[in-house]
């Protein structure tokens, strides 16, 4: 049987009905964006060449379970995947081979431009095989743990993994990190050292790593130049020696798994399925396990990597399925499809994603709120992991609080916003769900749940009402070249982390596993660890889980008035870092008053940082005659109207911009 | 030369005679007695010249640097201007006469004199009328400050700036700071009590102990008026371009902002009235001409890139317009050859946008806005009704920054320096109680 990976992550879907609303109002107005546009035309050249006229449609009864491979290619970010599944794809003849084959399946400007896949795509290729014809179904998977669900997903319908080191660089956080995934989920696993044509690449050294960190011999993994395509053609042959077919029946009632799901702004939503059990085909009535809902089938065919129709899909193939489902929320990644009156037991390992970085996003100028609005909704519609919901906050007007999947997910929403719907917007410090275990009783029922999960800083209960608070948690993997050791721990120290594990995975490179409080490597830490390794270290996470932990409310006073905006929920021990930061930042973005400002972090009554604002001593124009007049009551008349908008903090008047620069995520300067 | 045929002996009488009329005229505004709402028929008249002999590093005014000046044609257009901005605004007489700049220093007399002689024909240029010239310290100014003493004017403002070499060098001037004090000394000799001289504050590594310093110095040998203006960058100068790159410290705004407190205590112990932020007097001897600006009354602008607000004869209900005249000097000659004048834009004054004129001009002088005054602008709602409700208002009563009582609205000494903060607090209450003032019935057509 296959096991779908149900590894228990923060992900899954829950898509808010505000945006179950875009996706509708998507429908009524296309506006393609450049990749989708093109997209959308290699796709209707397909329809007029491939499916109609060139050929029948492809029938697949003839691809008996036993002449199926299902594979995934996972590896650290730039060590060669998606150069892979370009040659790939070029030997089995799914795609020309041209000059311009570079990362095909990588359809995203952010794709291509940040070396990573942030879509999971799928391609099904036929391959000649002593004398047999076998299909092979590659399913790219989102190289970054932030989207851990989405590779489980993809996983899951795998029963096999390429497992890409780079012969340069050796394995890197990432490369555990997925290899773990892919272990876990119980896959073969082929190892392939790609590369090998660099002149500073040391395979053997490689394999050594190989064999000590993950146990598998060296003998078994392949060196290869996917860039130069040395060796690819025994990568074929390993995914077929190597990987057992999937186990399925042809015979039983229909069982897909929807492992990921796209939206056609004209054909509607398109779920890419794995069959696990039956057959499928046009006019086909089915059943989503998870919402009940009724659909016929009005396309079914395979990836190559666009779509190209078939008669059927059958057990143990892969490939995608259109039945007039109008948004992406009918097609949750992890969901169980059945024939109508044939019920299953749905696969299990559906889960709801749990977003672990929230984000204010604002327009930066209120104008611009629809336009930013649509925007959203646009990149939603095919990107359900990240939740939407209604924000306002008082200095910067209307926005939505996001949640997102990471910190990479988040920064690529904010970079696909803006490349692709030239959106520029305020994103606020990232921020971790907290939890707080309640001990009132009076909250309890409030809440109904002793449990509860604190997003807003503003709902942070007193500790006189909790038993404990809880942060979120994740496992992180470094891996260094040695002579960083001692500074990469000082950094973890910094950030609350404690060691887990240290291994010298050859002989100048150590891994180094700690336990992070989220919080902590939100902002600015791979950053830090980048300079301070030269770029050498690389680091992943997973999630842990929550710990208990000491946390505090810290407001922000001025002249003892609380700035709602500023509120935030910081560990005991960082309380006086964080409110001294703020304070500064603050002190140097106020407009000085006609009366003094003190500014002040304060935890309960206790105030643990301090800075002033003095007052304005002086502020007359110096020169006001006949010639100066015009000007200067322009001058002021604009001033007047410009503090009109200001937000009044008891009588201080402080600047968008002050809230701007406290807020806006440090990571960019 | 029409000009010069100006008898000296008027001139002369005119220094005693104006210096009377100021202070008559002075009284008759603090007492109020004498307000006959704001006249139309007289008006104080600003002539602008337009050349410098070098650039100053924190100017950007109007001014050219020329190879060499059509002094005669320059002349003619200015007296041509004159007498057509007169003839427009209907003004029967001029009640002073400022020569600015540019350096008008380096006009020649006779063209001072010129200008001079046609306003006394074209509306009425009485004997006791303010007439200002900026003067720069030369090396030596004697006879060229009696030329002009002969030609008309009877006050001067001399642009010192400082008594520090250092400074001035950074500043771009071409004088020294003994050139300073001899061109005042001389020009207090003959004009006596009726020179004034600029002080700047705040320049880029100034420290106040030794700014007070010249101050004092100043203080031992000044004449009756001294205006401290502090340095402001501006964009296009050599100096806001030297801070931009960092070649030269940033000023301190707190240390600009302790020489003018030092600076104006000091004046004050001197028997110094600060009449105006940046301006002091003692002995009576304010500058009429810009009181009238402060005072939002009538002034015409001659001259390249000169302003002026004035309500063209037989205009409907009197109303006022701003002007400004074509900025570069031979463009502008050119239209004043073809039109009369080189007014380059005329834009209607509404009233509301004249109150808040009133307020933001006047409130830059000691006595303010009294009700009288205001009175005169806007009859139907006073100071009161604008003011005396608002708590924004309250709080700066009492926070002693600002007076409201019977008098009318004023700074304190301490609002004074801040005017500018204030100013966004009223001028938003003014516009709210225009808006919601109950309409009076369309005058007039």
């Amino acid at each position: 049987m296959w096991t779908p990976v149900g590894r228990g992550r923060w992900h899954g879907r829950a898509l808010t009905v505000w945006a179950a609303a875009a996706a509708h109002r998507g429908l009524l107005k296309p506006r393609p964006t450049p990749t989708r546009e093109a997209a959308a035309k290699s796709r209707t050249l397909d329809r007029l060449y491939s499916s109609a006229d060139r050929k029948e449609k492809i029938d697949l009864s003839r691809f008996s379970v036993e002449n199926i491979r299902n594979f995934s290619i996972i590896a650290h970010v730039d060590h060669g995947k998606s150069t892979l599944a370009d040659r790939l794809l070029e030997l089995t003849g799914t795609i020309d081979k041209t000059k311009n084959n570079k990362q095909v399946l990588d359809k995203l400007q952010v794709e291509r431009e940040r070396g990573i896949t942030v879509k999971a795509q799928t391609a099904s290729l036929f391959y000649n095989c002593e004398g047999k014809q076998y299909l092979l179904n590659l399913i790219d998977t989102p190289g970054h743990v932030d989207f851990s669900y989405e590779v489980s997903r993809s996983l899951s319908a795998c029963q096999g993994v390429l497992l890409v080191v780079d012969a340069n660089e050796g394995i890197q956080a990432q490369t555990v990190a997925n290899f773990f995934l892919a272990f876990e989920a119980q896959l073969s696993i082929i190892p392939v050292i790609n590369k090998v044509d660099l002149k500073n690449a040391d395979p053997e050294r490689v394999e050594k790593q190989i064999e000590k960190v993950f146990d598998i011999p060296s003998d078994e993994c392949i060196k290869i130049s996917a860039k130069l395509g040395t060796n690819v053609e025994r990568v074929l042959q390993a995914v077929i020696k190597r990987i057992p077919p999937p186990k399925v029946h042809r015979k039983n009632p229909l069982k897909a798994l929807v492992f990921d799901s796209t939206f056609d702004q004209y054909r509607g939503v398109i779920a890419n399925v794995a069959l696990f059990d039956g057959v499928v085909s046009k006019g086909d009535k089915i059943v989503s396990a998870h919402t009940k809902k009724t659909y016929e089938v009005n396309e079914v065919g395979v990836l190559n990597p666009n779509e190209q129709p078939t008669h059927k899909l059958y057990a143990g193939q892969v490939g995608y399925l259109i039945a007039g489902m109008k948004d992406v929320t009918e097609a949750q990644i992890g969901d169980t499809l059945y024939l109508h009156k044939q019920p299953v037991e749905p696969l299990p390992g559906f889960k709801s994603a749990k977003p672990m970085v929230f984000a204010g996003m604002y327009p930066i100028d209120q104008s611009e709120y629809n336009n930013l609005k649509s925007a959203v909704e646009k990149l939603t519609i095919n990107d359900s992991s990240v939740t939407v919901h209604r924000d306002s906050s008082l200095a910067l007007g209307a926005g939505w609080r996001l949640g997102f999947l990471g910190l990479l997910h988040m920064e690529v929403f904010n970079q696909r916003l803006e490349q692709e719907y030239n959106a520029s917007v305020i994103l606020t410090t990232p921020t971790v769900p907290y939890k707080a275990v309640l001990s009132s009783a009076k909250l309890i029922k409030e809440y109904r749940e002793k449990e509860i999960t604190i997003i807003n800083p503003a709902q942070f209960p007193d500790k006189s009402k909790v038993t404990e608070y809880l942060e979120p948690v994740v496992l992180g993997t470094i891996i260094t070249p040695d002579e960083y050791t001692g500074k990469v721990m000082m950094l973890c120290q910094a950030r609350r982390a404690v060691q887990k594990n240290m291994m010298y995975i050859d002989q100048n490179r150590v891994m180094l596993k700690y336990l992070f409080p989220l919080n902590e490597i939100v902002v600015d830490f791979y950053d830090s660890l980048k300079s301070l390794s030269s770029g050498y270290a690389s680091f992943d996470y997973e999630d842990a889980g929550y710990q208990t932990a000491e946390l505090v409310k810290m407001d922000i006073l001025l002249n003892g008035n609380p700035v709602e905006e500023l509120v935030t929920i910081v560990h005991k021990d960082k309380a006086h870092s964080v409110g001294k930061a703020v304070c500064e930042r603050l002190k140097e973005s106020l407009p000085r008053q006609l009366f003094e400002i003190a500014v002040q972090a304060a935890v309960g009554s206790k105030i643990i940082a301090r800075e002033t604002v003095k007052a304005y001593r002086k502020n007359v124009l110096a020169k006001c005659y006949g010639g100066d007049i015009t000007r200067k009551m322009k001058l002021l008349k604009r001033q007047a109207e410009g503090k009109k908008k200001l937000r009044k903090i008891g009588n201080i008047e402080v600047p968008k911009d002050a809230f701007i620069k406290v807020l806006r995520t440090q990571c960019d300067k | 030369m029409r000009a010069m045929a100006l008898p000296g002996a008027r001139a002369r009488g005119c220094r005693a005679a104006a210096k009377m009329a100021q202070r008559r005229r002075y009284a008759e505004y603090a007492r109020g007695s004498q307000s006959r709402g704001p006249p139309v028929s007289r008006a104080a008249l600003y002539v602008h010249w337009p050349y410098c002999e070098k650039r100053c590093s924190y100017c950007n005014f109007n001014k050219y640097i020329p190879r060499g000046v059509e002094e005669a044609a320059m002349r003619s257009c200015l007296v041509t201007e004159a007498r057509t901005l007169l003839r427009l605004s209907g003004v029967q007489r001029v009640e002073s006469v400022f020569f600015g700049g540019g350096t008008p220093s380096l006009a020649s007399p006779s063209t001072v004199a010129a200008v001079l002689e046609a306003v006394d024909q074209a509306a009425h240029l009485p004997a006791d009328s303010e007439v200002t010239l900026e003067a720069n310290p030369t090396s030596a100014p004697g006879s060229r400050l009696a030329a002009f003493g002969a030609a008309g004017v009877n006050r001067l403002s001399i642009g010192l700036q400082s008594l520090d070499d250092t400074e001035l060098q950074l500043l771009g001037r071409t004088h020294s700071a003994r050139d300073a004090l001899q061109t005042l000394a001389e020009a207090r000799r003959l004009f006596p009590g009726r020179v004034s001289v600029d002080l700047m504050l705040g320049l880029p590594a100034q420290k106040v102990g030794p700014w007070l310093g010249q101050l004092r110095t100043l203080l031992g040998c000044c004449d009756d008026h001294i205006s401290l203006y502090q340095l402001s960058l501006e964009r296009g100068t050599a100096l806001f371009t030297h801070v931009q790159r960092g070649t030269l410290p940033a000023p301190d705004p707190e240390l600009a902002a302790a020489m003018y407190q030092e600076g104006r205590a000091m004046l004050r112990e001197a028997g110094f009235r600060q009449y105006e932020v940046s301006n002091f007097a003692r002995n009576g001897a304010l500058s009429t001409h810009n009181w009238t600006y402060w005072q939002c009354g009538q002034y015409l602008g001659i001259g390249p890139g000169a302003h002026g607000r004035f309500a063209p004869h037989g205009a409907r209900s009197h109303t006022r317009e701003a002007r400004i005249q074509t900025l570069e000097p031979d463009n502008w000659m050119k239209e004043v050859m073809r039109f009369g004048h080189g007014t380059r834009r005329r834009v209607p004054l509404g009233r509301l946008e004249l109150l808040e004129e009133v307020l933001a001009m006047g409130l830059r002088t000691d006595v303010g806005i009294t009700h009288q005054h205001w009175g005169q602008f806007e009859p139907e709602l006073s100071l009161w009704d604008v003011f005396g409700v608002s708590q924004e208002v309250k709080v700066l009563l009492v926070q002693g920054l600002l007076l409201l009582d019977h008098r009318g609205l004023r700074c304190s000494w301490e609002g004074l320096a801040v005017l500018d903060c204030l100013l966004l607090t009223l001028l938003p209450l003014l516009q709210e109680a225009w808006a919601q003032r109950t309409p009076s019935p369309v005058q007039g057509g």
